[in-house]
């Protein structure tokens, strides 16, 4: 009910459009990385769980190995789908996965963008005519805006989100995490996100996870 | 008219020549005087044993013999190629991808040059089939070694690339393709540039060799001609196998990037 009520008032504020509000479901069964072991989760659709732990504990190998990226045991469901049942390419569109350097590999922006959602640049605060300047132009802040922005039009149903807000100020942070809630809502996209920042987390999180001795431990909020 | 033949003192002079290299190389401090003599001690030895093989199999005029010396030829320079790529797959595969795609064109070429284009009796007449093999893996061999080395460390240097596309959802093909087609290029451009040079600034070994024994220049041109367009295919064709194979190990059943696949280079 919340949900929907919130879909509407964004599709009123015109920032989404309204296709495929499917609402998915990612969950973890047994998943075991070369750090992590048996990890069980399961996130909700619009659910925003936080993961923090040491650096190098595992945080961003367990979303290479849910984006399927590494190998890995177990098994990862969005919805019912188990992800060997789908093609490589189709899962990792589903499940879309934002790492801390974002590459870019033609020589202007508009060929990475499969289609072009105009408000979600401005919601950003960039114009679309950023899409012609050549990539070597961008400033380090506005390639990691312009990676989300980029996958966000790939319309992936779940978010695997590598401190996304990592070196921006906090005007960026903050225009990034409500752009990514609200397409969280909107999609019904359940949110795996990792952040150092207490403050941070306590802004977004619906759940909070630590990575501890290879295993995760939730915290209450 | 008949060739001038060489003796051996023509050897010795000549070898002089490679020995003041040696000397200059010690005064200048290269370090390289002593590979210079082993290379030129082997090249002497390795062209003496050849020449004895090939004049037993003159002599004696069998398909086996001449199979047998195509697939030695064809070992080496799958270990040439091996070992002329800085990172390269572990295990066989290594050594076994290289040698394989050598083997689909420079035999498929020159067995479609003796059959179809030069058709004398029998199809394997040593004089033509092994000269023209040689060529062929000559030449392969560096466009296929030259395109796997720029595959794997194009793969090794630009592997956040790669899975940035995987990310979004590519297939591996699309992912890795732009190293690819760079590794491609990389490897047919000599012999591109050999074909549009041949004759200007080159005459090749093989024509000025048929001169010299006195073949008129016209019939040693079109011999020429003929091994210039088989090198090209050869070569072009083998690096494309090359690449497909060896672009295909670099990722498993799932599409992941599996750099581990790579020996780290020394």
């Amino acid at each position: 009910m919340f949900l929907c009520c919130v879909n509407e008032l964004l599709l009123s504020c015109g920032l989404f459009t309204n296709e495929s509000s499917v609402l998915s479901l990612l969950s973890l069964q047994n998943l075991s990385t070369a750090l992590l072991r048996d990890i069980n989760l399961t996130i909700g659709a619009g659910e925003c769980l936080c993961l923090s732990g040491a650096s190098g504990c595992g945080k961003s190998t367990l979303l290479r190995a849910i984006a399927d990226l590494d190998p890995h045991q177990g098994e990862i469901f969005l919805d019912e789908v188990e992800h060997n049942s789908v093609t490589p390419q189709q899962w990792r569109q589903w499940v879309g996965l934002l790492t801390a350097e974002s590459v870019w590999w033609f020589d202007t922006l508009r060929p990475h963008f499969p289609v072009v959602e105009a408000k979600w640049f401005a919601a950003l605060g960039l114009g679309v005519e950023v899409l012609e300047w050549p990539v070597s132009r961008l400033s380090s802040g506005e390639r990691q805006r312009l990676a989300l922005l980029r996958l966000l039009c790939h319309k992936p149903r779940a978010l695997l989100l590598d401190e996304p807000t990592a070196n921006l100020d906090s005007e960026n942070s903050e225009r990034i995490e409500a752009l990514i809630l609200r397409y969280s809502q909107e999609y019904g996209a359940p949110l795996l996100w990792i952040s150092h920042s207490p403050e941070q987390i306590s802004r977004i999180a619906d759940r909070h996870c630590r990575v501890v001795d290879g295993g995760l431990q939730e915290l209450r909020p | 008219m008949n060739i001038i033949t060489l003796d051996w003192i023509d050897i010795t002079i000549a070898s002089g020549l490679v020995i003041a290299l040696a000397v200059l190389s010690f005064y200048q401090r290269l370090a390289l005087e002593k590979q210079i003599l082993i290379a030129g001690v082997r090249t002497i030895i390795q062209l003496l044993l050849v020449g004895m093989v090939l004049k037993a199999l003159f002599s004696d005029v069998r398909l086996s013999w001449v199979v047998l010396m195509a697939t030695v030829m064809l070992l080496v320079a799958g270990y040439e190629v091996m070992a002329r790529q800085k990172r390269r797959l572990r295990g066989l595969w290594g050594y076994g991808i290289g040698t394989v795609s050598m083997f689909i064109t420079s035999f498929t070429v020159t067995l479609f040059a003796l059959l179809v284009i030069i058709g004398n009796e029998p199809w394997y007449q040593p004089q033509y089939a092994i000269p023209l093999l040689g060529m062929m893996l000559g030449n392969t061999m560096n466009g296929i070694a030259i395109s796997l080395d720029r595959l794997m460390s194009g793969a090794w240097q630009q592997r956040t690339m790669i899975e940035g596309r995987l990310m979004l959802g590519q297939s591996w093909q699309e992912a890795i393709g732009d190293v690819r087609r760079d590794a491609l290029r990389a490897g047919m451009i000599p012999t591109i540039n050999g074909m549009a040079t041949v004759g200007i600034v080159s005459l090749p070994g093989m024509m000025t060799g048929q001169i010299l024994s006195g073949t008129v220049p016209v019939e040693a041109v079109k011999y020429q001609i003929l091994i210039m367009f088989m090198i090209s295919a050869g070569a072009g064709f083998g690096a494309v196998i090359a690449l497909q194979l060896g672009a295909k190990r670099l990722f498993d059943e799932r599409q992941r990037l599996r750099l581990e696949r790579l020996q780290s280079a020394d």
